[in-house]
């Protein structure tokens, strides 16, 4: 199968994500990525956890005293659900469905934004009112670095969504394309992998103390 | 878009280089850059070995000493050992398992100009405002307190060429996984193939632990974070660590493709199957695994306590074991072979005990208690010496001479080759042996001068001369590729005549394509079964059709050339207002272009049947 | 849950099984992203309403996440389709690096 064909419902095959060979590349290259991109995460988390609280006085504030649940939860819950939407917009993709998918992304990059929004919102929070700063103490540079590459890794995917919806906006699925969306999607996922540990070794496990 | 050998001009011809995505045009820019880089770093050793040839010596001043010393480490290892080896396994791994390419050709582009731009990145410091001078490994208590933009030079400069590594790992993974011609599984790949693909796998997993050292380096110094503070409740061991889970496996990323090279030397130059393969798989992929488990074994003198210290010196005993299978594989592939000492086999010949050496010093090493004895001592220099020079760069020089012919086209002269070898031979020997022994008698690694009357004079001026043999036998090889490539005479697909893997099975140097039809493999050395049975060249596993090519691309060039920009802007942020604006410029030079390369369509192009058919007498066949 | 699935010939039919099949797992999807959020809700739930001891509450959400993250993997990222070997291989061995590191990082980095 050649990556320009022109499909229809008949031709799509079952797996668009790896009907050529440059999609099976692809795919394969960028799990592997993932896999690398765990073990910058994994360093990530080892250095926030070795430096957690670790501040030089004692009138800093800790994670028991700067995590508010109701926020914490309310990323979760929307990050969550950005990734159920993907999968529709993956689903609708293996339906041959442009539409339909286009429109499941645009809601995948609303809850993301959404997402960003409150991330910036809550440093700037602990900024203000906590005085807890990138450069204030050990802690705060593990903390922002964190949850910051986090945010980074959503801004990014957010960007690469966005231009992929732009992009193709007027042309529809092609063989070409579907793996491209596929692999967006895949980072998507993976972003939210690295939050179910972000809330709960971070978040949840701070409040613990 | 053929490129058919036409008469082009010099411009064309660095335009073509500058954009392409041949894997074996981008071996060639590997090959140049990283021996550059490999005479750059052993000038600056001569400077080490010259300021050391004699007690309390000042040819030159104990602050550029530091960074002589600290760039002789950083550009061996990162830009001339790694680049090196890439530049064969781009040459010769997709040869090696049949495919007409590797799997993503516009990445492995990226990757080398992501590596060249770091690279000289790191490299201009020496122009402004002096080097890095906190050692190889950069430890933060040091390297935080060093003045001036040295290690803010190191800490973007390997940022930027350690991701062209990680790129150039996954594709080497993909295309090993992906791309193998019919009949090629997993078990009849030559062991070049297996050592890169392992060695591909430590890339992946260690470097990111480097990425996110060198982020926290570079925000401590130039950001105001505090991870390595601890008067901010920092902790400088966490770079420690976070370097050695990377420079552990490092040292395995380079030696296995050397194992690999030697492996294919042997077997070919003993005319034998090489003995017990599968278990040189299994040794290969035990080492990798193992080489992840060892790191803290540079840490023993931190105070981890006993416990840590007794595991990671038990761990580190262990890769004796699939090391020693290795070694006796070797021994048993020459063992009642025909052996042809071709300039190639005589550095294979000489690897092994070189190699065994440094082996033992390293068991030696990983005996925690002794250890505390030998830390930072020329000791540990004069091992890890033997390790990199015995096993990387004597494979390296052997590769050059066995794969020069498929690279070029024209065979590097045996005789000037074999000067080189026992020039290089007797000198590394004549250089490093002697400084075991200067460690144990107690001279400290990383000191720029020494007291006459400690004993230490002889030895040192010992290891100074070989240091210079050395360095004549690298002038020699030179002089080899000069008048070799002046009198280029062309040789046949199977220079040695004793070849076994599919490389030698396709002209030299290929057509760009590689295989006009994809070969039929029938099992391990599979050039060499059909060559048992008569045969001239491989049996096709397809007809003659149209063959699809990736487009060139100018696009790797911008990415790296913006992280290169914006690297400039991050460093001089903190002393000058242009700082933030050249930053934002460079960021948004590799994002722009990031951002073309997603947009454009970019579809690559077909060579059809009949110019193929057109092709014949260029020997392009399968 | 395999994804090849056989050809009859007919695309027509084709069409419709494979629509079929692919709407069936959709449901499969929604059934999983109800249990993660079930996990996460028990999560927070422990660590805020629960009065329960440190030591058994952050090994406790710690296994949730760890299930919840192999939902997201086997699931949403579809590891469990065939043709998943080698990013598994892969995606497991940087997780075993990572532990590696974690580990060290929590034991041997003292200061």
């Amino acid at each position: 199968m050649h990556a320009e064909e022109k499909m229809t419902n008949e031709t799509w095959p079952a797996s668009p994500e790896k009907a050529t060979l440059e999609a099976k590349n692809k795919f394969l290259g960028f799990w592997f990525f993932l896999g690398g991109e765990t073990v910058l995460f994994a360093s990530l988390f080892a250095t926030y956890l070795a430096l957690k609280d670790k501040v030089p006085t004692g009138d800093h504030y800790l994670a028991k005293d700067l995590f508010e649940m109701p926020l914490v939860f309310l990323m979760t819950m929307l990050l969550l659900t950005s990734s159920l939407t993907s999968v529709y917009a993956m689903y609708h993709m293996k339906n041959f469905a442009f539409k339909k998918m286009q429109l499941w992304l645009g809601i995948t990059v609303l809850l993301g934004l959404t997402f960003l929004g409150l991330e910036i919102y809550e440093f700037n929070h602990y900024v203000h009112e906590y005085n807890h700063t990138f450069t204030s103490s050990a802690f705060g540079s593990a903390f922002y670095t964190l949850v910051g590459f986090h945010g980074a890794h959503v801004a990014f995917g957010l960007l690469w969504i966005i231009s992929l919806m732009i992009r193709n906006a007027k042309r529809g699925l092609s063989l070409y394309n579907a793996p491209k969306f596929y692999v967006a999607s895949l980072y998507w996922h993976f972003i939210d992998v690295v939050w179910v540990f972000i809330f709960t070794v971070v978040y949840l496990m701070g409040m613990v103390g | 878009m053929s490129t058919y050998a036409q008469k082009k001009g010099v411009g064309a011809v660095i335009w073509d280089y500058l954009t392409t995505v041949d894997h074996k045009k981008i071996a060639i820019l590997y090959l140049i850059a990283g021996g550059f880089f490999f005479i750059l770093g052993g000038l600056e050793a001569m400077v080490i070995r010259i300021q050391l040839a004699i007690p309390d010596n000042n040819f030159v001043s104990a602050g550029f000493y530091n960074e002589v010393l600290t760039m002789h480490g950083t550009t061996m290892i990162f830009l001339a050992a790694m680049p090196l080896l890439f530049a064969f396994m781009n040459a010769i791994v997709p040869l090696q398992i049949g495919a007409r390419d590797v799997a993503f050709p516009f990445l492995n582009s990226l990757g080398f100009w992501l590596f060249f731009f770091g690279g000289v990145f790191l490299n201009l410091s020496w122009f402004l405002g002096g080097a890095p001078d906190a050692g190889w490994t950069s430890y933060a208590s040091l390297s935080l307190a060093s003045e001036g933009h040295g290690i803010d030079f190191y800490a973007l400069g390997l940022q930027i060429s350690g991701a062209g590594t990680l790129i150039a790992g996954i594709n080497f993974l993909v295309t090993i996984i992906n791309m193998r011609a019919p009949g090629m599984t997993y078990m009849r790949m030559p062991l070049f193939t297996w050592t890169t693909f392992v060695a591909s796998a430590l890339i992946l997993f260690a470097f990111p632990a480097l990425t996110v050292g060198l982020f926290f380096m570079m925000f401590d110094r130039l950001f105001g974070s505090n991870f390595f503070d601890h008067t901010m409740g920092g902790n400088t061991v966490i770079w420690e660590h976070l370097f050695w889970i990377f420079g552990h496996p490092e040292v395995y990323i380079l030696v296995l493709p050397a194992f690999g090279i030697f492996s294919d030397i042997i077997s070919t130059f003993s005319r034998k199957r090489l003995f017990g393969y599968s278990s040189m798989v299994f040794a290969t992929v035990l080492i990798g695994f193992l080489g992840f488990m060892v790191w803290a074994h540079h840490m023993f003198t931190t105070g981890l306590g006993p416990i840590a210290n007794a595991i990671f010196a038990v761990a580190t005993m262990a890769i004796a074991v699939p090391t020693g299978i290795k070694i006796f594989n070797w021994l048993f592939t020459m063992w009642g072979g025909s052996i042809k000492f071709t300039t190639p086999m005589m550095y294979a010949v000489a690897f092994v005990p070189s190699f065994v050496a440094g082996g033992v010093t390293g068991v030696m090493l990983a005996v925690a208690a002794a250890d505390y004895q030998y830390h930072d001592t020329y000791f540990v220099v004069a091992h890890f010496h033997y390790v990199i020079i015995g096993g990387v760069v004597l494979s390296l020089l052997a590769g050059t001479h066995y794969y020069w012919p498929k690279m070029f086209g024209t065979m590097l002269d045996e005789f000037l080759g074999k000067i080189t070898f026992w020039l290089f031979l007797i000198g590394f020997h004549l250089t490093f042996f002697i400084q075991h022994f200067l460690g144990l008698m107690g001279m400290p690694r990383r000191i720029f001068t020494f007291l006459p009357n400690q004993g230490l004079e002889i030895g040192n001026l010992v290891s100074t001369i070989g240091a210079f043999f050395m360095a004549v036998a690298v002038i020699v090889l030179l002089w080899n590729i000069v008048i070799t490539s002046v009198k280029n005479v062309k040789v046949g697909n199977d220079p040695w005549g004793d070849g076994r893997t599919l490389e030698w099975a396709i002209s030299s140097p290929p057509p760009f394509y590689n295989f006009k039809q994809l070969p039929l493999v029938r099992g391990l050395d599979a050039y060499w079964i059909e060559k048992m049975e008569g045969k001239k060249e491989m049996t096709p596993a397809e007809p003659l059709g149209d063959i699809h090519m990736p487009n060139s691309s100018f696009i790797p060039f911008m990415i790296s050339l913006g992280l290169f920009i914006a690297a400039f802007g991050a460093m001089y942020r903190v002393d000058y207002a242009w700082g933030l604006p050249v930053l934002v410029v460079g960021m948004a030079i590799t994002l722009l272009s990031m951002l073309v390369r997603s947009i454009k369509d970019d579809h690559g192009f077909h060579i059809h049947k009949e110019d193929l058919i057109d092709d014949k007498d260029k020997g392009g066949k399968a | 849950m395999a994804n090849q699935q056989p050809t009859t010939g007919n695309p027509k039919v084709d069409i419709e099984y494979r629509r079929k099949k692919n709407a069936e797992e959709m449901r499969y999807q929604v059934v999983t992203f109800t249990l993660m959020i079930f996990l996460t809700l028990i999560a927070f739930a422990a660590v805020g309403f629960g009065d329960l001891s440190k030591w058994f509450t952050v090994p406790f959400i710690l296994l949730l996440a760890v299930v919840q993250v192999i939902f997201q993997l086997y699931y949403f990222m579809h590891m469990s389709h065939k043709g998943h070997e080698a990013p598994a291989l892969f995606l497991y061995s940087g997780a075993l690096v990572g532990f590696v590191t974690v580990l060290a990082f929590v034991t041997i980095v003292w200061w």
